[in-house]
């Protein structure tokens, strides 16, 4: 993997492409109090990769993300975007700049229909004045049927149009995950961030999940980073593997690096349950 | 038509203008606990601190003219100018804004996620904080406010409606009240306005979203702040309007306040969260409790206004509790 290292990015295994730095975390501490949760942690993310950041429980996996997404604001260090350093931010601004996420708990308007909720996706690519918008004339028209557009290729694609109408409290857990990474979808992020996609479901939706974050990835080009504890499915999905263990980096490299990194094996294989 | 059945007509039609002045003040309500959970008590002060500041700024009145004369020992009361009502609602609107700000930044924005009895806890002292603000801004006297609205029956409605009774019947016409009227054009186009904000503007989207779930609403790029400080400045804007309609019919007096108690029945008929439920609610109880009076009252020695409203929330809350149109509560087993 010496390729990683240059500006122009790699070539993964199946011969897809991956670019240069799109997201990197320079010696990132975060402390709650005394307790630290992330312990100077640096790595990247590239353009146009599926990048996972696995670890036991309470590895900090999660405050990770949050980080990226501006949920938590480190102590210490530097997140780079696109090439240059992000000033402090709140969450909704860090996604104002393209980074959408989805939350392991799931993260969704209840009261709302599935349509609606994906339409949320597309809040900040509405550009015309309030009364236009009210009174839905002219440009405020051809700017909601081109974000409907947008939220309805989403939703085909996901494979989610038999509920678009159904409100999203009434919906079971798997489909409830889907919608919300409809959501991030229709923002058409520069990164995807997704908290635990497969958490809670059986072996069918995770299988499901898998191909539909592969075909994300695949078709938009999209840049995913993700948070599994399942081994088997980041090993199967991701094209580098962060792995974390109380709050520090032990492990970084493809699925095949880290799985024979002695310092993983300990931490984290020797405990694994299945 | 039958002289009684005019009355009948006459009386119900009474009713739903009066309902419709209380659907306003629970607009304001709605507004506010829809989008951030918040039970609104200061709804009604902020009702008359409207009303208030816009007689004030009218009647080009020294805003706290007692505190500075009594400081400096001066002697300043009046501007010595008169503004059109236009422009002093403008004025109006403009600190309503600036006081939903004040409201967020320095009261809601630290309580964010708290329980909601605090939160409710925290406009009650809002309330009295307002209350006494007001009084000390722009003094405790009764005062009239005159943004140019008609005042008294409608001589029109009087005479077509004569018409309508059979030959040899004594009756003389409805009395129906102008201000009503103007107040019920009013509040139709205020709510017309409301619905197609929240349903059709990024703003409005992005207001039900954050009424809906704060994390999500974040992750969506929405920013809490300025929605809480735009639903605050719309919630002034009805209390505004309500504030003009009571202010004018009845004078602006410190017991404005207290029609927030009024509106408390239309929520709980209407329920919290739905604009047109707090319509509804309020029609049916203007209607109800004029109707009642005029035809149960006279059995049970009258009054029946002052406590139909609440006997019928009561109603509601045993059988009914989330209202006639609010979200249902469904608890997952």
């Amino acid at each position: 993997m010496n390729e990683m290292s240059s500006e122009e990015g790699y070539f993964t295994a199946d011969g897809r492409k991956i670019g240069g730095v799109l997201m990197e975390m320079k010696n990132i501490t975060l402390r709650f109090g005394g307790v630290k949760a992330i312990t100077d942690i640096s790595f990247d993310i590239r353009e146009g990769e599926i990048r996972a950041i696995i670890g036991p429980n309470g590895a900090g996996k999660s405050s990770m993300l949050n980080v990226i997404s501006g949920f938590y604001i480190p102590q210490e260090g530097e997140v780079w975007y696109k090439g240059a350093p992000r000033p402090q931010m709140k969450p909704y601004e860090v996604a104002q700049q393209g980074i959408a996420r989805t939350f392991q708990n799931i993260a969704l308007f209840e009261g709302m229909t599935v349509l609606d909720n994906v339409m949320t996706g597309r809040l900040n690519h509405m550009k015309t004045g309030l009364f236009a918008q009210a009174l839905w004339k002219g440009k405020a028209e051809a700017e909601e049927v081109a974000n409907r557009e947008v939220a309805e290729k989403v939703i085909d694609f996901l494979e989610i149009q038999h509920i678009r109408k159904t409100p999203v409290a009434r919906l079971p857990y798997g489909l409830k995950k889907r919608v919300e990474l409809a959501r991030a979808l229709a923002v058409q992020p520069s990164l995807l961030l997704l908290d635990e996609p497969m958490a809670g479901m059986n072996v069918e939706e995770k299988e499901d999940m898998s191909r539909f974050i592969l075909d994300v990835n695949d078709e938009f080009g999209t840049t995913i980073a993700l948070i599994e504890h399942d081994m088997g499915v980041v090993m199967d999905l991701s094209d580098r593997v962060v792995v974390m263990d109380y709050g520090k980096k032990i492990g970084d490299g493809t699925p095949d690096e880290v799985r024979n990194n002695q310092d993983v094996i300990d931490a984290y294989l020797g405990v694994a349950h299945d | 038509m039958s002289a009684a059945f005019l009355n009948t007509l006459e009386v119900m039609a009474n009713g739903l203008m009066a309902g419709v002045l209380y659907a306003l003040v629970a607009l304001g309500f709605v507004l506010i606990y829809k989008a951030s959970g918040i039970f609104n008590y200061a709804q009604g002060v902020m009702a008359l601190f409207a009303a208030l500041t816009l007689v004030g700024i009218m009647e080009g009145q020294v805003p706290f003219s007692h505190l500075i004369n009594a400081v400096l020992g001066t002697d300043v009361h009046h501007f010595g100018w008169h503004l059109p009502a236009l422009v002093g609602i403008v004025l109006t609107i403009a600190i309503m804004v600036l006081f939903a700000w004040f409201v967020q930044q320095v009261i809601f924005k630290h309580l964010v996620g708290q329980e909601p009895i605090i939160l409710f806890m925290a406009t009650i002292g809002l309330a009295y904080f307002m209350e006494g603000f007001g009084d000390m801004m722009w003094g405790s006297d009764i005062k009239t406010l005159n943004v140019g609205l008609p005042q008294g029956g409608s001589f029109a409605i009087e005479d077509i409606t004569r018409t309508w009774a059979a030959e040899g019947e004594r009756y003389y016409g409805m009395y129906i009240d102008n201000l009503d009227m103007i107040a019920t054009m009013v509040a139709a186009v205020l709510v017309g306005a409301l619905v197609l904000f929240s349903q059709y503007t990024k703003q409005g989207r992005a207001m039900r979203a954050v009424a809906d779930d704060h994390q999500a609403a974040l992750s969506v790029g929405i920013n809490l702040n300025f929605i809480w400080v735009l639903v605050w400045s719309l919630a002034g804007f009805v209390a505004l309007v309500a504030g003009i309609m009571w202010g004018a019919k009845s004078g602006v007096q410190f017991s404005l306040s207290l029609i927030a108690l009024k509106a408390l029945p239309v929520l709980m008929l209407g329920g919290f969260t739905s604009i047109p439920g707090a319509i509804v609610g309020g029609l049916i109880i203007g209607v109800g409790e004029k109707l009642f009076e005029f035809w149960i009252g006279p059995l049970v020695g009258g009054a029946t206004e002052n406590w139909f409203a609440y006997v019928l929330a009561l109603l509601f809350l045993v059988f009914r509790p989330q209202g006639l149109f609010g979200e249902k509560i469904i608890e997952r087993v």
